[in-house]
């Protein structure tokens, strides 16, 4: 039998690859960066200990006003329309048909394209006076179409958009999700007389609920991330009244334009708790919404 | 009707993908046409950026750029591929132990540390942007590739989680006798734990190769001259600059990013799919 202390050191040989990291990678920089967001820190002068004042200027700052509300705007945009169209999407590509390997080939697709190109080619599509999408609807017969990237009112409508394009992965995870449900349910359903609709409501969607709560969680942590789509499509131009600038732009400008490192920090550790609070909030949400199917 | 809906959906989502192809193919004259086909076909968008034969490039720095050659798909190739290498083999092998430890050894505080390691999944990269960068400073490591190989070889809670589910899923029994017959626990990790879980490794594997394709905020913060970008960076460093640059070009350079991440999609697709699935329905 081997002693508490020897399995303690073997179990910690193991894991050592993760621990390590997570004090070298993770614990020991997110220490400095609160340290950091309490400074003033130009980069290139030793930081200096400014106490709150960094979150207190943020308090203040229209930029990280508007980059806040753009993302809480797209957030409360983009997850609610994206979860819809990936469970109606995922129900349809469900059904048993002829190329069915192929059509869900199709919609997956989009999501190994780099986001960088995918900006570029949405570019060139919404360009409004060149672009494919306006010519079609030109085509149909709307002499104005929409400035999309240009316009302050469609550059969120655009990016929104664009990230429908990425549905595939909750897609595939629905699909998976839709597999899991036992077939006896629908038929029970049936017997009873509920119409296809009836069943979606109360047979498909609660059994899916689970699942939707993991892409919604997922969903918000991006959403606080987004980045690189809006930074390649309107780097060259600020966008139109920064309508599309978020909040992870505004915190690399800091950093790496304004060499604000402490103002940066604050900003960090301002997003963290934000995610934080919204992915508790779905939980307590989730515990009246969510089924859990005794397993 | 089904069948209809399926159509257009799948054309819906692809076209952009032919559209790209298509304006990649068409002679300069011909890319403000929006036709749907090239009139007159050309590989030469494609000889503009693949970078046979490119003058010496320049530097950038934050947005202080200084002009220079143009987007050179072998260069940026290359340098992504040595990344890619680089980390996949830390991020798999790292991952993996860390997995093993985490699935089969018994040892105090196990179940405390696996937690924390959980819970480390939802802290996003721009929190860690700004300290990790002054400490790879201090390294003196910006400006060089080890910024985005060397973490990899801490694994990722992600990973780890992935594949500890799956080492959980194998019997114990397997490893038990070969114990009994003298095999070390090293031995039981690399001899039958890893040969088993082949499926798994691959969709770490394949989504650590995405992942690094695909990252523009990781070589933006810690690349510093043009000879030393990778592909996302590179076109992004393309198209910054686009008011000179022709759309036939930013669109060959677009498909031959996404042509390998494509040929690696149609060849593990299965992989991809059950990946994505997998890591749905158990997170």
């Amino acid at each position: 039998m081997r002693s508490g202390r020897q399995s303690l050191l073997t179990g910690l040989l193991w894991t050592a690859p993760w621990w390590l990291g997570f004090l070298l990678l993770l614990a020991g920089p997110m220490a400095l960066s609160l340290y950091i967001s309490f400074c003033d820190y130009p980069l290139l002068q030793p930081p200096v200990f400014v106490g709150g004042a960094n979150y207190k200027q943020l308090v203040g700052d229209p930029v990280f006003h508007k980059a806040v509300a753009n993302t809480v705007v797209y957030a409360a945009l983009a997850i609610p329309l994206g979860t819809v169209f990936a469970v109606l999407l995922a129900v349809l590509l469900n059904r048993r048909v002829r190329g069915q390997a192929l059509f869900r080939a199709c919609v997956f697709v989009p999501t190994i394209v780099p986001l960088v190109a995918a900006g570029l080619v949405w570019m060139w599509l919404l360009n409004p006076e060149y672009g494919l999408l306006n010519t079609g609807l030109r085509a149909l017969g709307l002499d104005q179409p929409p400035l999309w990237l240009e316009s302050p009112r469609w550059a969120m409508v655009s990016l929104i958009l664009v990230s429908l394009w990425f549905l595939g992965s909750p897609v595939m995870i629905y699909l998976a999700g839709l597999q899991e449900i036992p077939e006896e349910l629908y038929e029970a359903a049936t017997l009873d007389g509920a119409s296809a609709t009836r069943r979606f409501w109360h047979v498909t969607l609660p059994c899916l609920s689970p699942v939707i709560l993991f892409n919604v969680v997922i969903g918000i942590i991006t959403a606080w991330q987004v980045f690189a789509l809006p930074f390649v499509m309107w780097r060259t131009r600020p966008g139109p009244d920064r309508a599309t600038y978020f909040y992870t732009m505004y915190l690399f400008d800091n950093a790496f334009n304004y060499l604000k490192m402490g103002y940066a920090s604050a900003m960090a550790w301002v997003q963290l708790l934000i995610i934080l609070a919204l992915t508790a909030l779905v939980f307590v949400v989730s515990r009246r919404t969510v089924h859990y199917r005794g397993v | 009707m089904t069948y209809a809906a399926l159509a257009v959906v799948a054309l819906v989502f692809v076209l952009p993908l032919l559209w790209m192809l298509s304006v990649s193919l068409k002679p300069t004259r011909e890319v403000l046409r929006p036709d749907l086909l090239p009139q007159h076909p050309t590989a030469s968008a494609y000889r503009e950026v693949i970078g046979l034969g490119a003058d010496d490039p320049g530097t950038l720095r934050g947005d202080r750029r200084i002009e220079s050659g143009k987007f050179n798909y072998l260069l940026y190739a290359r340098n992504t591929l040595v990344i890619v290498v680089l980390s996949l083999v830390g991020m798999v092998l790292s991952s993996a132990i860390a997995a093993y430890g985490f699935a089969r050894l018994e040892f105090p505080g196990r179940r405390a540390l696996f937690a924390i390691c959980l819970a480390t999944m939802m802290i996003p990269f721009p929190v860690l942007m700004v300290p990790t960068y002054m400490i790879f400073k201090y390294l003196g490591w910006i400006g060089t590739f080890r910024p985005l190989w060397v973490p990899a070889w801490f694994g990722s809670a992600f990973n780890i989680f992935l594949l500890r589910q799956f080492f959980l899923g194998i019997p114990k029994e397997l490893e038990e006798s070969a114990m009994l017959d003298g095999c070390s626990r090293w031995g039981c990790f690399w001899r039958i734990m890893l040969p088993l879980s082949k499926p798994a490794l691959a969709v770490v594997a394949l989504f650590h190769v995405l992942a690094v394709w695909n990252d523009l905020l990781g070589p933006l913060v810690y690349l510093s001259h043009q000879d030393e970008f990778t592909l996302a960076l590179g076109l992004q460093f393309l198209q910054s600059r686009s008011g000179d640059t022709p759309w036939n070009e930013l669109m060959a350079a677009s498909t031959l990013i996404i042509l390998p991440v494509l040929v690696l999609f149609v060849f593990a697709q299965r992989t991809f799919i059950r990946g994505i699935a997998t890591t749905g329905l158990k997170g």
